[in-house]
């Protein structure tokens, strides 16, 4: 695809003896919101982790916004959230965005109200629900407004509203120019987005847009598309 | 390496402990309650007080910033905010820098409330000059920072990371000269105390509760204990890793 902001190629992934990814090719475009689809264990943070330039063992070529994955080039335009809530339990909401904006040189502008934290922003985080947390991590790597997002499992354990309206968001950040990765176990969330990765047992099952998948298996039940897919394969 | 990301870092760790209150507490009044204890224990060998109650104002700081940055940059590391950091414009150093000064500041508080008390009301004599107890204290606290982090390396849980207190610094804290002198170890304890960072710190206040003004000796004592708190930090250092497993 021409316009990639991400082009990974013959990645393969050792985590001890065991290969956790087996020559995976995918690629994304800016200004799209891609979805990376699979069971949990199908090496979906591992495939985020090697993007994000953070995990270990990793062989193949990932080019990111024209650099090297974890290069410091890339880390200024990377907005990187990970598969628990990484962000400081004692610090306030307002504290912990402060701080990721201060070291990117950025202003937090209003981010805070636009994913509904308003109300907490003086709490600390450990006082917050599981899903608030989630949410404020998430916004931690909003901050700045990153060219690059890669979210690991964002919407995961979130009531369906909130669900809707971060999908939303993430729509929203992708016409304003981003190109977002957004992990997800759920495939019915696969129709907010503009293409799909679908991976299992460390390998890419599909690349492809939500209405291909359709016409490619004769269902509208993404989860049922995943299903026949995969029984065409074997 | 940029300032506004060290003193962002540096402000982020005074933060943390400031709405951990009862922690802040402990840690400025425990060497004070101590140091006043010791004055009643020896109400009738003053010169020991001199001699016990100096080389403690360099160790206070050692233990607490050994068990805060030791517990914090385990945190950093098991909690994914280390992860996240190195995927963000901040670089390890910036890191390093941001909690020697946090780390720092909270060390000098620390020691200029317990030398006042303890120079002050309960008469400890020092002939050297008073100002120079703190700056020992904050080369010690930069130390305690250093094998804190290299602890946290070592540690899988806040469990394993406070059981290195015992194993890092017991041991200096009895060669280090405090409970006999070094010279009347036997060799090869005294040679051990040698290449241990705190036998200097106790020595730094030795020269400075015997002599007045800034002797040599005193400076090199200092200048060494910041050679080791700056080879642990940079053992510690290489323990910070992007990419991991």
């Amino acid at each position: 695809m021409t316009g990639a902001v991400v082009q990974v190629s013959n990645l393969r992934v050792r985590r001890g003896r065991r290969e956790v990814l087996h020559d995976v090719s995918v690629s994304f475009p800016a200004g799209r919101v891609t979805g990376l689809f699979g069971p949990s264990g199908s090496g979906k943070s591992t495939l985020i982790r090697s993007i994000a330039g953070v995990q270990a063992n990793v062989r193949g070529e990932i080019a990111v916004l024209g650099g090297e994955a974890g290069s410091k080039q890339v880390r200024r335009e990377l907005g990187y959230m990970t598969q628990t809530p990484s962000v400081y339990e004692d610090l306030t909401v307002f504290e912990n965005l402060n701080y990721f904006a201060a070291i990117r040189g950025a202003q937090l502008d209003g981010l805070i109200e636009r994913v509904g934290l308003a109300g907490q922003a003086h709490q600390l985080v450990r006082d917050l629900s599981g899903g608030q947390r989630s949410r404020v991590s998430l916004t931690a790597a909003l901050v700045g407004s990153p060219r690059l997002l890669l979210l690991d499992e964002p919407t995961v354990g979130l009531d369906p509203l909130l669900r809707r309206d971060l999908w939303k968001l993430f729509r929203a950040l992708a016409s304003e120019g981003s190109a977002l990765l957004v992990s997800s176990h759920v495939l019915d969330e696969g129709r907010h987005c503009d293409q799909l990765i679908l991976l299992r047992d460390g390998e890419v099952v599909a690349q492809l847009t939500p209405a291909e998948l359709t016409a490619r298996t004769g269902t509208d039940d993404l989860d049922e598309a995943f299903v026949r897919l995969i029984e065409s394969r074997a | 390496m940029s300032s506004r990301r060290v003193f962002a870092t540096a402000r982020r760790v005074l933060n943390q402990l400031r709405h951990d209150p009862r922690t802040i507490a402990v840690m400025l009044l425990v060497p004070c309650v101590l140091e006043t204890l010791l004055r009643l224990i020896f109400a009738h060998h003053l010169v020991s007080f001199d001699q016990v109650g100096a080389p403690l104002l360099a160790i206070f700081p050692l233990t607490t910033v050994f068990l805060v940055a030791s517990i914090a940059l385990l945190r950093e590391r098991l909690g994914g905010t280390l992860e996240r950091l190195l995927t963000t414009p901040l670089v390890k150093l910036e890191l390093l820098f941001g909690y020697a000064f946090g780390f720092g500041a909270l060390a000098c508080v620390q020691a200029l409330i317990a030398s006042a008390l303890t120079l002050g009301p309960l008469g400890l004599h020092v002939r050297g000059d008073s100002v120079l107890v703190v700056v020992l204290a904050m080369a010690v606290a930069l130390l305690g920072m250093g094998l804190g982090l290299l602890a946290s390396a070592f540690a899988r849980s806040e469990y394993q990371v406070v059981q290195f207190l015992p194993l890092t610094i017991f041991p200096q804290f009895l060669l280090c000269g405090l409970l006999v002198p070094r010279q009347r170890m036997p060799s090869v304890l005294h040679a051990v105390s040698d290449v241990l960072p705190l036998s200097y710190a106790v020595d730094g206040m030795h020269h400075l509760t015997r002599s007045r003004g800034a002797p040599g000796a005193l400076i090199a004592d200092i200048a060494i204990v910041l050679v080791f708190a700056a080879a642990a930090l940079l053992l510690g250092a290489s323990t910070l890793r992007r990419r991991t497993t």
